[in-house]
């Protein structure tokens, strides 16, 4: 029984350590291809508007409530202070050093990596990836690479975004609702924010999640079983890693760089 | 003319991207662009600049006129050299001017505040040039040393009570 136990022990980590050996290998050929600029902007453009430009509603209504929220919890905290000068302080170093990078990685999970591992694995269930391989079309360089840039370009400017909508959020909970005086807000957020020590930081950190969350979504549409149940294994498998991969990730970044 | 919607929509999505992040640097950041154009350096010793830190505000009677750009160590005489980038339009400090820390607030952050001396030109007043030093420092107030000489001197006027009590 022991050995049983061993054995399956044994066999799943190996199937996990090949399937990072299988990702790793799909995403260096995907990459560091020789890219075809003229031929493949057409894709990314494409791409970006399907990845980013459809996911920007989303970021921005949940930015805008994220810091309505902020602004309301941290005034009636901060109002036993005799603080509440400083809720620009607090909502804006909240949302841009983590909520802004982390929710809209996890909402990009939500919204653009499920779709990217669900399309991709239609593809292969409907064996157009063997029929591009057929027609000696690179499906790496057709699908995975565009996709994979596309994602990188798009949560770093949804983080953007999303930061700048939630801190106008706040404002507008703090200072048009309950009357804090609209210089202070932002005079105490402009002394404390750095641009060097938390708006860098906050992007470094996006373009991680972004290079994260978009391996795992196309690993695993690229890797999945093609049939109906191996697209819904790999769509709900991508929404899962992705939060943990962002969530951790988040905490070591911290660590690093605060 | 096929990708044409999609190419304006990314077009404004990337641009859109690039005005939140000006926003982002300039209005919640503070960025400043012309920092290094228009000022001038004055220095002053400090016996003990307490928490002061590197751009930390100068200010004349609460009115910001410059930072702070540089805190080092004295290397003869071992006490606290403070640099400071002071608006060039602020330029009749005369050579009687304190420079003084102090904190807004009780926990606040701790800022540098010039007094303006005065001026006569009988008496051989100057006013400070770039590289010149304060003559007049203050130190900072160190809020634990104050409640340590406050607990001192009540428990020496309760000893003082109670030896008169005791007469």
């Amino acid at each position: 029984m022991i050995s049983n136990f061993l054995g399956s022990l044994g066999r799943y980590f190996l199937k996990k350590l090949t399937a990072l050996g299988r990702s790793s290998m799909m995403m260096a050929s995907a990459v560091f291809a020789r890219p075809d600029f003229r031929r493949h902007s057409v894709l990314l453009v494409n791409e970006i508007y399907f990845i980013g430009v459809q996911s920007v509603i989303i970021i921005l209504v949940s930015g805008l409530f994220i810091g309505m929220v902020l602004g309301l919890q941290g005034f009636n905290i901060l109002k036993d202070f005799m603080a509440t000068g400083s809720l620009g302080t607090l909502v804006a170093l909240a949302i841009i050093r983590e909520l802004g990078p982390v929710v809209a990685a996890l909402l990009y999970a939500g919204r653009a990596g499920s779709a990217l591992t669900a399309e991709i694995g239609q593809l292969k269930a409907s064996e157009q990836i063997s029929a591009m391989e057929m027609m000696a079309v690179d499906p790496l360089h057709r699908i995975i690479a565009p996709r994979f840039w596309a994602g990188v370009i798009s949560l770093p400017i949804l983080s953007i975004l999303f930061a700048v909508v939630g801190i106008y959020g706040g404002k507008f909970v703090g200072v048009d609702w309950l009357g804090l005086d609209d210089g202070i807000f932002w005079s105490a957020m402009q002394n404390s924010v750095d641009l060097a020590e938390d708006v860098v930081p906050m992007l470094i950190k996006s373009v991680v999640f972004a290079v994260v969350c978009t391996w795992i979504a196309l690993f695993n549409g690229y890797d999945c079983r093609p049939t109906s149940a191996g697209i819904s294994s790999a769509t709900t498998a991508t929404v899962v890693q992705s939060s943990l991969a962002v969530l951790g990730l988040d905490f070591v970044l911290t660590a690093l760089m605060f | 003319m096929k990708y044409l919607k999609a190419e304006i929509l990314v077009g404004i999505f990337v641009l859109a991207g690039i005005i939140a992040a000006v926003v982002l640097s300039l209005k919640v950041a503070g960025l400043v662009l012309n920092t290094s154009s228009d000022v001038y350096t004055l220095h002053a010793k400090f016996d003990n600049i307490g928490s002061l830190k590197l751009r930390a505000p100068v200010k004349i009677g609460g009115v910001l006129v410059g930072r702070v750009s540089g805190i080092r160590l004295d290397e003869k005489t071992m006490t606290p050299v403070v640099d400071m980038e002071i608006d060039a339009s602020c330029n009749k400090l005369s050579n009687e001017s304190k420079a003084s820390i102090q904190t807004a607030g009780i926990i606040g952050e701790q800022y540098i505040s010039l007094t303006p001396g005065f001026y006569d030109e009988d008496l051989g007043s100057e006013y400070l040039k770039d590289g010149d030093y304060f003559q007049d420092t203050g130190s900072a107030l160190v809020l634990e040393d104050l409640i340590g000489k406050f607990l001192y001197s009540a428990g020496s006027g309760d000893a003082k009570a109670e030896g008169a009590e005791a007469k």
